[in-house]
């Protein structure tokens, strides 16, 4: 028998009182470690993706949309610009690098990017086994992608149009391979699959030429009879049943295109568009001059990541105050029920401590007593609001998971040591004046009675 | 065969070293007006005394100076030479632990104890091994091995009343206090009770002190105080 021991039969001898008062203060601890999981986890992949790019150049539209496609690859594009418009601007003396990319097009929910081969230096990207994309049609592959499609080197695979899953028609006449895969960075990085913008405009452009005669173009409409009526200058043939009567051999997709562009009297540079530019200055006046300069004098819109981030902070941060003051609130009720019943039991109880009194306990003993109460009392509390905000963390990360490829999942966090003390203060806090009283019991008059 | 002379102060002490129980010139005060002067006890060990009078001539009073539960104004207290009217109040606590065994009028338990942990508390309380023989063997003694594991709102009142005696005696005091112990028993049952609080404080060697208006008691005790 210990002081330990007691104190356990003491709170089971009054189950549903303890019980509400553990459950009022779990509630407490999990609502405020689940807002800090949240917001440090958000903060932080919001800082680390951003990998210190300066400016990104877009179509006009909303800019917080702009930086969402663009950098953190969730939300669709505001649209496109032209890729010479975008090759002038980046001829700007405060203008150290520009990263093109062309969005539209996704594998199993896994977004395909064309871009250069500067972009996965961005995230210090390293290839775990393969190369860097070279040819048409090559893909480089995140980690998480890896991981979920289980596709290795020298699988092929089609994208579909559109970023969702199974909705976009496929594009089967163009088969990517991937020719290297990407360790774990922690950045938006693990979840695309990267190739070279050649790539996503020949997919593009094929499927141009075939709407050109039909003009059916609405997004995942697109009417593969058409191309039945078309008047090529050659057929076609591939596995979805084009005739490919070229003059030439070719391997099937890969001088396609630009044979194609050329017959038909497309010049690739004129007419090409990409999705955006990521921007890096040369030096900090370039904050100050380019975007004004684009968004007044062309058809494009730059958005500063960090601006637009700061903006989405203020607009989370009055929803995130609120949400902690409603949780501070919540422990202080808590630690108030506390502290009600515990004053309550001891009219209850003063025969108990009396008796412990006069037994040969001592004041101190008593004391004790009453404060170890309140404080397994707040330390049962923590330990079930923790396990609480775990799981709270899990379902959102889950869902975050499955929708944006976004983990959130995080099971430790140096704050939880921080919660763990200002628990057990509050315990000894809320259990400080009942155990004073304690200590004060009349035991002659108490027991007389 | 020498003779060895010792002074008479040092006789004083040993004789009063001796005694279980002495009490002298105690005054006590509830309130400003109301306030009680108590006859000198000498008890010697093994003896027994009791302390009789009408209700509310202070007898619950008096028992709860001499076990020290309340300070008198002035007097002293003198348990196996220890003047407990003198010792702070975590230093009473523990002499009177250890010393005293005190059987109250209602019988008071932790209710979320068993029997069993009623008595180990006791012992808990005082530094003394809990996991003992001692206990069990004292419930055996009592007739209250079957109720071991039962909650006090599981037991008799006389279960209950013997119990209190087990928790007077689990310490082994010098001392054993009794508030009213017979007051709402029958002939029988008051025999019974007196006989088994006689017994228990033999085994120790241990001097009883009863505060009862029940007259059936006095016949028992040679060694009266009247309030």
């Amino acid at each position: 028998m210990n002081i330990f021991s007691l104190n356990r039969k003491q709170i089971k001898a009054k189950p549903l009182s303890s019980l509400l008062n553990i459950f009022l203060f779990a509630t407490g601890v999990a609502i405020i470690s689940f807002l800090f999981l949240t917001t440090e986890k958000i903060e932080s992949q919001l800082s680390s993706n951003v990998a210190g790019i300066d400016l990104v150049v877009g179509a006009k539209g909303s800019p917080l949309q702009l930086i969402l496609a663009g950098i953190y690859h969730i939300d669709h594009p505001t649209g496109n610009i032209q890729y010479k418009e975008a090759l002038e601007l980046t001829k700007n003396p405060l203008i150290k690098q520009a990263v093109p990319l062309a969005l539209g097009d996704s594998y199993r929910g896994f977004r395909i990017i064309g871009t250069d081969q500067t972009y996965p230096d961005l995230y210090h990207g390293q290839l775990k086994e393969g190369m860097l994309w070279k040819t048409d049609f090559e893909t480089n592959i995140g980690f998480k992608v890896a991981e979920k499609t289980g596709l290795k080197i020298s699988d092929s695979f089609t994208g579909v149009h559109g970023f969702i899953e199974d909705a976009g028609h496929a594009h089967d006449e163009h088969e990517y391979i991937v020719t290297g895969i990407f360790e774990e960075t922690g950045t938006v990085l693990d979840q695309l699959i990267l190739t070279n913008i050649a790539s996503v405009w020949k997919i593009h452009e094929h499927h141009h030429e075939h709407h050109d005669e039909k003009h059916m173009e609405s997004e995942g409409a697109h009417v593969t009879e058409a191309e039945e009526t078309h008047d090529h200058e050659h057929e076609h043939t591939d596995k979805s049943g084009h005739v490919h009567t070229d003059g030439h051999e070719h391997e099937h997709g890969y001088d396609h295109g630009h044979n194609a562009g050329e017959e038909h009297g497309h010049t690739q540079e004129n007419d090409e568009e990409i999705t955006m530019l990521l921007v890096k200055y040369t030096n900090p006046m370039g904050a100050i001059t380019l975007p004004r300069l684009v968004n007044s004098s062309t058809n494009m819109q730059a958005a500063s990541p960090a601006l637009e981030i700061n903006r989405l902070y203020s607009l989370m941060g009055v929803g995130i105050r609120t949400i902690r003051l409603i949780a501070g609130f919540i422990m202080a009720i808590s630690a108030f029920s506390i502290f009600i019943s515990l004053l309550n039991s001891l009219k209850e109880r003063k025969y108990e401590l009396a008796l412990i009194r006069s037994m040969g306990g001592s004041r101190s003993k008593v004391f004790s007593l009453v404060i170890l109460e309140g404080i397994s009392i707040a330390f049962i509390g923590y330990l079930v609001g923790l396990a609480l905000s775990r799981l709270g963390m899990l379902l959102v990360s889950y869902y975050t998971e499955n929708n944006y490829h976004y983990n959130l999942q995080q099971w430790f966090n140096i704050n939880d040591g921080y919660f763990l003390f200002v628990s057990l203060v509050i315990g000894l806090l809320s259990a400080l004046i009942p155990a004073i009283k304690a200590m004060h019991t009349d035991i002659s008059k108490t027991l007389s009675e | 065969m020498r003779t060895i002379l010792i002074p008479v102060s040092e006789i004083l002490c040993i004789k009063m070293n001796n005694k279980a129980l002495i009490t002298r010139n105690l005054i006590f005060s509830y309130t400003r007006s109301v306030t009680f002067g108590f006859p000198d006890i000498d008890c010697e060990p093994g003896n027994h005394c009791i302390i009789t009078g009408p209700s509310g001539c202070g007898k619950t009073t008096f028992l709860h100076l001499i076990a020290g539960l309340l300070k008198p104004d002035s007097g002293e207290v003198i348990v196996q030479g220890t003047d407990t009217v003198r010792l702070y109040s975590s230093e009473a606590d523990r002499f009177r632990g250890k010393n005293i065994g005190i059987i109250y009028q209602k019988p008071h338990f932790i209710q979320w104890l068993t029997a069993f942990e009623n008595l180990q508390i006791a012992r808990y309380l005082n530094n003394l091994a809990t996991e003992n023989e001692d206990i069990n063997h004292l419930l055996r003694s009592l007739n209250l091995q079957g109720k071991a594991k039962s909650k006090p709102s599981q037991m008799s009142q006389g279960e209950l009343q013997r119990l209190s005696i087990a928790r007077a005696v689990i310490n082994k005091p010098a001392l054993i206090l009794a508030d009213e112990p017979t007051s709402s028993l029958d002939d029988k049952n008051c025999e019974e009770a007196l006989n088994l609080l006689k017994r228990q404080a033999e085994e120790l060697q241990a001097s009883l002190v009863i505060a009862t208006h029940d007259k059936r008691l006095l016949d028992h005790f040679s060694n009266r105080i009247f309030l």
